[in-house]
C-alpha cells in the first residue's frame, strides 16, 4: 500500500506500460478485429448493392448526353436569348450542322433525339431526319446552314426546339424529377403539366392509397388471429402457427398464381358463386385485373407479416390485466378497449409499417393481377426500364419511392429497432 | 378467454363461438388459395377449375400429365436447372460472408455499429424494383448484366440481411466465456471458431442459410432485369407463363414449390426449437 502512494506515476500493466494506454491498445485491437470480420461483407454489399443504388440516384439527375453530343451548339446557344422571339443566328445553325455530322458518324443523333423528346415531344424526328442527311454535309461550303437545316426539317424553325436544347444543355438536370411529379420546365421556370398529361402523381397517390387499404385490411384480419394464437395453449398455438407460416414460406409466385386462378372469370370463386346461385352464369364477377384483385391478393400475401409481430407483442401481455379490469367492474368491451388494446399498439405499429413498406414496393403481384387500374408505381418504373427505355425517369421515380421507404424505415427503426426484427 | 369459463353468460358464449368462426374463416383465407392449387394440379383436363369428374372423385378426372409436362418440357427443365445452379451458390456467398460479419457485429466494441447494421440490412428494406433497377444499370456498366455471376451476386446481396438477422439473434444467447475457455486451453482463433463457436450457433446459421436460399430461389424481379434468357429461373418462367399463355403446368410447378417450402419450414421450425432448448440449458 505504501509503495503505491510513494510512486506518484500512473498505474502500470504487467509489461511496464501505463495501464491506461495498454487498455486503450487492447480496445483498439478489439475494435479492429471486429471491423476486420465485418469488412469483407461490407465491401461486398457496397459493391454489389449500395453502388448500384447510388448509380441509379446519379442517373436520375445526369444529363451529359446533350453537351457531349452537341458541344458546339450548346456553346453557341449560350448567347441566345430564348425570350427574344427570334431564331438563333447563323453561327448556332452552323455549330448544329457540325455537331449533327459528327453525331451521325458516331450514330449518336437518335439517342440525343430521344433524350430531348422526353421533354419536347416531336423533337426526336427532327434529329432523326436531319441526321440522315448530315452525313453528307460539306462543312466548308455547304451553308448558309440556317436555310439548309430548316429546309431539311422545319422543326429547326421552331423556337421550342432550340429552347429545349438550351434548357437541357447543362450536365445535371432536374428534368426527370420534375417529370416524375408531373411538372416541366416552362418559359417561366417549373410549371405543372397540363391536366391530361399528369400520370405519376396520380399513380403515386394510388400506390400509397392502395398500400394503406392493404395495411388496414391486414390489421383487421390479423388482430383476431394473433389474439387467438397468443391465448391458446402452446401446443395448439404451434399447430395453428403452421397455417400462418406455410403461406409465409410459400413462393410469392405460387401465391400469386393461386389468386390468378381463383379470381378468373372461369375460376373457382366464380364457379362456386354461380353454383350457389348468388351470381348468374352470364354475369360472372370481374374480380381480377382491377384494384380489387390486387388488394385481395396482396392482403393474403402480406398477412403473415402483420400476424407475426402482433403475436409476439400479444404474447407478452399478462392475461391477468384483463381479469383485473373485469373484476373492477369493466364490461368486456371497456376491458378490451381501455386495457388490452392500448398494450397491443406497438405490435400494430410494427406490423403496419412493415406491411406498408413491403406493399408500396410491390411489382410482381400488381403486374399479374392488377390489370391497368390496379398497378403500382413499381410497374411504371419497370415499364420505363424495359419498354420506353427512359432510364432517367425510371431512376427519378425510383428515387422518390426510395425516399418514401427510407422515411418509413427510419420510423420503424425508431419504434421497433432494426435489431428487433424477427424472422419465423 | 381462449377457453370459456363455466359461468359465462349466453351472450359471452355466442360471442366466443362467433369469434372462433371468424378466426376459422381467416385461417381458411390464409391457407385455401395454396390448398386449392394442389388438387387442381392433378386435373386431367387443361382447365383451371374443378371438373365434374374431379368433384365426383372419378379417377379419370385426375392425372399426372401436368407433372409429366414439367419434367419433359425443355423450357421448364432449363428453368429448374438454372434455379438449382443459382440459389445454392448465392446462399454459400451470403452465409459465409454474413456469418463472419454477424460474429464481428456481436463483439462488444464495434465502431459505428448502427450505421453498419443499417447498410447490411438495406437490401431487405429497399423495394426490389429499385434494387433491380440500380443493379441492372450498374451491372450493365461493368459487363455483369446477363451473366450467371451477375445474378448470383445480386441474389447473394439480397440474402445477406436474413443471414445477419438470424445469426446475430443466435449470438445474443452465446456464452462468451466458452471462447475464452477454449483460448485459455491453447486453441487458436480458427480452431475455437470451428470447434466451439460454430457448432453452437449452427442452428442460426442453417436457418439463415434457408432464408437466403428461399430468397434467391423465389426471387423474380431482380433476375428478370439483371439476368438474360440464359439465366431464366423457375419463378421467372412462371411469371412469363402467367403473363402470356397460362398453361396448367404452372399448377404442377406450384405444387412442387409448396412441397419444397413445407420441407424448408419443417427444418427451420425444428432448428428453432432445438436452439431454444439449447439456450435454455446453457448457463447465463
Amino acid at each position: 500500500m505504501s509503495d503505491m502512494t510513494d510512486t506518484s506515476g500512473p498505474v502500470l500493466a504487467a509489461d511496464g506500460t501505463p495501464l491506461k494506454r495498454s487498455l486503450a491498445k487492447a480496445l483498439r485491437r478489439q475494435k479492429l478485429r471486429a471491423l476486420m470480420l465485418i469488412a469483407p461483407l461490407l465491401l461486398f454489399i457496397l459493391v454489389s448493392f449500395i453502388l448500384p443504388i447510388g448509380d441509379m440516384l446519379y442517373r436520375s439527375v445526369e444529363n451529359k448526353i446533350v453537351v457531349n453530343t452537341l458541344p458546339r451548339s450548346v456553346e453557341a446557344l449560350s448567347g441566345w436569348d430564348a425570350d427574344s422571339g427570334e431564331l438563333p443566328d447563323e453561327a448556332v445553325f452552323a455549330a448544329m450542322a457540325a455537331d449533327l455530322k459528327e453525331a451521325y458518324e458516331a450514330r449518336a443523333h437518335t439517342r440525343v433525339g430521344s433524350r430531348l423528346n422526353y421533354e419536347y415531344p416531336g423533337i426526336s424526328s427532327v434529329f432523326r431526319k436531319s441526321g440522315r442527311s448530315a452525313g453528307r454535309f460539306d462543312l466548308e461550303s455547304g451553308g448558309p446552314w440556317k436555310d439548309v437545316l430548316i429546309d431539311l426539317d422545319d422543326g429547326w424553325a421552331d423556337q421550342g426546339v432550340w429552347r429545349t436544347i438550351q434548357t437541357y444543355s447543362p450536365p445535371v438536370t432536374s428534368g426527370y424529377f420534375l417529370n416524375a411529379v408531373d411538372m416541366r420546365v416552362g418559359p417561366d421556370g417549373a410549371e405543372m403539366r397540363p391536366e391530361a398529361e399528369r400520370i405519376y402523381m396520380n399513380l403515386l397517390v394510388r400506390t400509397l392509397w392502395m398500400s394503406l387499404l392493404i395495411t388496414f385490411s391486414c390489421i383487421v384480419l390479423a388482430y383476431p388471429v394473433a389474439w387467438l394464437l397468443a391465448n391458446l395453449p402452446t401446443r395448439q398455438a404451434n399447430l395453428l402457427m403452421i397455417l400462418v407460416l406455410l403461406p409465409f414460406w410459400t413462393s410469392l409466385l405460387v401465391r400469386t398464381s393461386a389468386w390468378k386462378i381463383l379470381l378468373q372469370q372461369q375460376g373457382v370463386i366464380n364457379d362456386i358463386l354461380v353454383w350457389v346461385g348468388l351470381v348468374d352464369d352470364n354475369a360472372r364477377l370481374i374480380i381480377i385485373n382491377n384494384q380489387f384483385g390486387t388488394i385481395v391478393a396482396m392482403t393474403h400475401i402480406l398477412l403473415p407479416f402483420m400476424i407475426l409481430p402482433m403475436y409476439s407483442v400479444m404474447q407478452t401481455i399478462p392475461p391477468s390485466y384483463l381479469r383485473a379490469a373485469k373484476s373492477l367492474g369493466a364490461t368486456e368491451w371497456t376491458a378490451f378497449w381501455r386495457v388490452y388494446f392500448p398494450q397491443t399498439i406497438p405490435g400494430i405499429g410494427a406490423g403496419s409499417i412493415l406491411v406498408f413498406i413491403l406493399a408500396i414496393g410491390y411489382y410482381i403481384t400488381p403486374a399479374l393481377v392488377g390489370g391497368t387500374k390496379g398497378t403500382f408505381i413499381s410497374n411504371q418504373i419497370a415499364f420505363h426500364i424495359s419498354t420506353s427505355l427512359n432510364w432517367g425517369l425510371a431512376s427519378a421515380l425510383g428515387a422518390i419511392l426510395l425516399a418514401v421507404v427510407l422515411v418509413l424505415y427510419w420510423a420503424y427503426d425508431k419504434i421497433v429497432g432494426i435489431d428487433n426484427v424477427k424472422l419465423g | 378467454m381462449a377457453k370459456l369459463p363455466p359461468y359465462a353468460t349466453t351472450g359471452q358464449r355466442i360471442w366466443h363461438y362467433t369469434f372462433l368462426v371468424i378466426c376459422g374463416l381467416i385461417f381458411f383465407f390464409l391457407i385455401a388459395p395454396i390448398a386449392v392449387v394442389i388438387p387442381l394440379s392433378f386435373n386431367s383436363q387443361n382447365f383451371f377449375t374443378f371438373t365434374k369428374e374431379m368433384l365426383s372423385l372419378d379417377p379419370d378426372g385426375y392425372s399426372l400429365k401436368h407433372y409429366r409436362d414439367f419434367f419433359s418440357n425443355p423450357d421448364w427443365q432449363n428453368a429448374m436447372w438454372n434455379s438449382i445452379k443459382i440459389a445454392p451458390v448465392a446462399t454459400v456467398i451470403s452465409v459465409s460472408l454474413g456469418t463472419l460479419a454477424a460474429i464481428g457485429l456481436s463483439q462488444p466494441h464495434v465502431p459505428a455499429r448502427r450505421a453498419i447494421m443499417a447498410i447490411l440490412i438495406s437490401p431487405m428494406i429497399v423495394p426490389l424494383i429499385i434494387s433491380a433497377a440500380g443493379m441492372y444499370f450498374f451491372y450493365s456498366k461493368i459487363n455483369l448484366a446477363g451473366t450467371y455471376w451477375g445474378v448470383v451476386l445480386a441474389h447473394a446481396a439480397l440474402g445477406i440481411p436474413f443471414v445477419i438477422i438470424t445469426v446475430t439473434a443466435t449470438l445474443v444467447g452465446f456464452d462468451r466465456s466458452l471462447t475464452r475457455a477454449a483460448a485459455n486451453m491453447g486453441a487458436d482463433p480458427v480452431t475455437t471458431f470451428f470447434r466451439v463457436q460454430m457448432p453452437l450457433i449452427l442452428p442460426g446459421v442453417i436457418s439463415g442459410a434457408l432464408f437466403a436460399f428461399i430468397t434467391s430461389f423465389d426471387e423474380v424481379v431482380v433476375v428478370i432485369f439483371v439476368g438474360s434468357a440464359k439465366q431464366q429461373t423457375l419463378p421467372w418462367q412462371m411469371f412469363t407463363g402467367l403473363r402470356e399463355q397460362i398453361s396448367p403446368t404452372i399448377l404442377a410447378v406450384a405444387t412442387i414449390l409448396v412441397a419444397v417450402s413445407i420441407v424448408l419450414l419443417t427444418i427451420v421450425e425444428l432448428l428453432r426449437r432445438r436452439s431454444e432448448r439449447l439456450r435454455g440449458m446453457s448457463p447465463g
